[in-house]
């Protein structure tokens, strides 16, 4: 499976430039699926089983990035616009790739003296995109990612766009040991423009009229950083969704889970989040409503170019997400 | 022309009425199936040739921004909340009609030897002057609720600069009507559904229920934005010639890849600027990407609507006088109708 990470958390693709990672995971899982399209968004949806409950999971293929706005005629300087949740304190000296392969430094005036306060805002940095001949390749409307390779140091996996391509990455790997084996019929959809606001998994939601949604995605953590006080740990399992600042996940579908998991023996900790929230609070508001939950990877240094998760909680949230998809669903 | 009309009309967001009387006999002739949804947005629809299964939804947005009174002081003078964004360094000294009368006030501004406290005033402490003297006189002429914008007559300068109130977006409209008239134009190939939107200022409200009842295959939206072209004697030496204008009265219709609100398609935005280049069309991107349109809602209404958005450049944009130039208008409309006529020729369809 740290093949699939690797390839995945490598792969290029900010929110609404999502093709290559979703040519990418069609390759992946072309084998395990039924029936594979792409909807008007750019949704890869891939059907798997019939029959019994309909399960839409999802996991973003997107990553936050930079989009160019404006060259300015004098100086040069590339400025630019966020695309997603740009932190600027991670900013300044981070490399950033552009779809043609161009390499851009970000930059800032007096980053050396002054800045070292003064720097708050996007517009105070640019890229820097020279070649030393002059000639500039990357124009306004050309979007970057950041550019960091797979570490591995234990069980600890760093990399950027964890968020959310080892969603993806469970996601790839449960439609693999299922293989096409289920008591349900499951729409496993790579999303677009999570990042931007949940936009791709509302219609593809839409599009699908499930009886249950499932995301799969990031969740801080309470251990070392303390960005918030929760009780979520590297380490200590799949994180099964209570709430986060857009979603409640009903009763039922959390206690679905945690039965789940207590039944297979799966290590696993309850995760309340209020730094943000998923793509299964866009699908449970979806028509008449979904009812939705999350299985969360507890990750560190979210929206950094150094996402931290642990390989024992992506094994176990994969083996819990193919748990809850191979047997009949009763709620 | 009928942007005169449209630009003096007062159509606060949520009371549109006044636009849909001017909009609904103009394109009688030239549309069917016109309807009116239940937040007052029109629809209609251009049958095209049948060359093409394509139903291409074009919106524009009815509603401008403004204000609600709220009260009315004993003293008579009138306390109102903004209706969509509204700056309020311009509002003292501003010239506003209120309610259906249109009742003539004034934004109170203090005197300069008296304005010691350099910083502008905020709206929620201005209030305006209808030159009532008490609470009695002013409560037979504006009543709480009662909702205006700036008082502003449209101007034509010189013979290509136009000037009035509330471009964003009876422009938009303008280009819509004058879409649907087709005057001189072939046929079109495809359906076209024409929505004039309500509410867009205060959050897209009637874009979204527009494009769940019309459903279409693809959409356009037609706004206006904001052209910051003039140089800002304030600048330093360092910062002149860096200055980002977002873009430029003259040079042409305004293409956005991507806003607060929504990321245009990739494929979608190449095919509308190629459209541009062979048709000989000027254009420009926009190159501040603040704020957001109809497009926002559209795009992620039902399954997904891939949408595009064209603007016209506009100085003073939510000012009560906003540039607009005429060659920008006649380029926009031409690239409007070549989009509508390559339109046959977009393949969307993810090539993996």
């Amino acid at each position: 499976m740290i093949e699939t990470i690797k390839q995945l958390v490598e792969a290029w693709g900010p929110s609404g430039f999502e093709h290559h990672v979703r040519a990418l995971i069609r390759e992946m899982v072309v084998p395990y699926a039924d029936a594979i399209e792409t909807d008007g968004l750019g949704n890869l949806i891939c059907r798997v089983g019939s029959g019994g409950k309909k399960v839409m999971v999802a996991a973003h293929m997107d990553e936050i990035g930079v989009m160019p706005i404006f060259r300015e005629p004098k100086s040069g300087y590339l400025r630019f616009t966020s695309i997603g949740g740009l932190i600027q304190t991670t900013l300044l000296g981070s490399r950033v790739r552009f779809e043609h392969g161009a390499v851009g430094v970000i930059g800032a005036h007096d980053y050396f003296h002054a800045g070292r306060t003064t720097l708050t805002d996007l517009d105070q940095f640019f890229i820097d995109t020279s070649d030393g001949s002059g000639a500039e390749s990357v124009t306004a409307g050309m979007p970057g990612a950041f550019w960091r390779p797979l570490e591995v140091q234990g069980t600890r996996l760093i990399a950027k766009s964890m968020d959310d391509r080892i969603g993806c990455a469970i996601a790839v790997e449960a439609m693999r040991r299922l293989n096409k084996q289920t008591a349900n019929t499951v729409y496993f959809v790579f999303t677009v423009q999570e990042e931007v606001g949940i936009r791709g998994a509302r219609p593809a939601a839409y599009g699908i009229a499930p009886d249950i949604g499932i995301a799969l995605d990031v969740t801080s953590t309470g251990d070392m950083i303390r960005n918030e006080k929760m009780d979520v740990a590297l380490g200590a399992g799949t994180a099964i969704k209570i709430a986060d600042s857009n979603h409640i996940v009903p009763p039922q579908i959390r206690d679905w889970m945690v039965a789940r998991a207590e039944a297979d023996g799966i290590m696993f900790q309850r995760e309340l989040l209020t730094l943000g929230s998923t793509d299964a609070s866009g699908i449970q508001i979806t028509r008449a409503g979904v009812p939705s939950g999350v299985i969360s990877i507890p990750c560190r240094y979210v929206h950094t170019q150094s996402e931290m998760v642990d390989s024992r909680d992506v094994e176990a949230s994969v083996a819990l997400l193919t748990g809850l998809l191979t047997h009949p669903i009763t709620l | 022309m009928i942007l005169r009309q449209l630009s003096e009309a007062v159509g606060v967001s949520g009371k549109e009425e006044a636009v849909r009387a001017i909009i609904l006999p103009a394109i009688a002739a030239h549309t069917t199936e016109v309807r009116i949804d239940p937040l007052g947005g029109i629809s209609a629809l251009k049958r095209g040739t049948g060359a093409s299964p394509i139903r291409l939804m074009l919106a524009a947005h009815m509603d401008e921004i403004g204000f609600m009174v709220r009260s009315i002081d004993s003293d008579g003078l009138i306390r109102v909340s903004a209706v969509g964004g509204i700056d309020d360094r311009i509002l003292p000294g501003t010239r506003v009609r209120l309610g259906a009368a249109g009742t003539i006030g004034v934004f109170v501004w203090t005197p300069i030897h008296q304005n010691h406290d350099q910083n502008a005033p905020k709206l929620k402490d201005m209030r305006i002057d209808i030159g009532a003297s008490s609470r009695d006189e002013a409560t037979g002429k504006v009543s709480p609720g009662d909702v205006g914008t700036f008082d502003s007559a449209y101007m034509e300068i010189g013979t290509r600069m136009l000037r009035g109130k509330a471009f964003d977006d009876r422009a938009g409209c303008a280009l819509l009507i004058d879409t649907l008239a087709n005057e001189g134009g072939d046929p079109y190939p495809v359906d076209l559904l024409a929505a004039f939107t309500v509410q867009e200022e205060i959050g897209l409200r009637g874009a979204r229920v527009a494009a769940q009842r019309l459903d279409p295959d693809i959409a356009l939206i037609l706004e206006s934005t904001t052209a910051h072209d003039v140089p800002n004697p304030a600048l330093s030496p360092d910062e002149v010639g860096n200055e980002n204008p977002t873009c430029r009265i003259g040079g042409g219709p305004v293409l956005s890849f991507m806003d607060r609100s929504m990321i245009t398609q990739p494929r979608l935005f190449a095919f509308l600027r190629a459209t541009a280049e062979a048709a000989g069309i000027p254009y420009q991107f926009k190159s501040q990407l603040g704020g957001g349109t109809d497009g926002g809602a559209v795009h992620i209404a039902n399954a997904g609507i891939p949408t595009a958005v064209i603007s016209l450049p506009c100085r003073y944009i939510h000012s009560p006088a906003a540039y607009l130039h005429r060659d920008d208008y006649d380029a926009t409309l031409a690239l409007i109708r070549a989009f509508i006529h390559h339109l046959p020729a977009l393949d969307l369809r993810d090539p993996a």
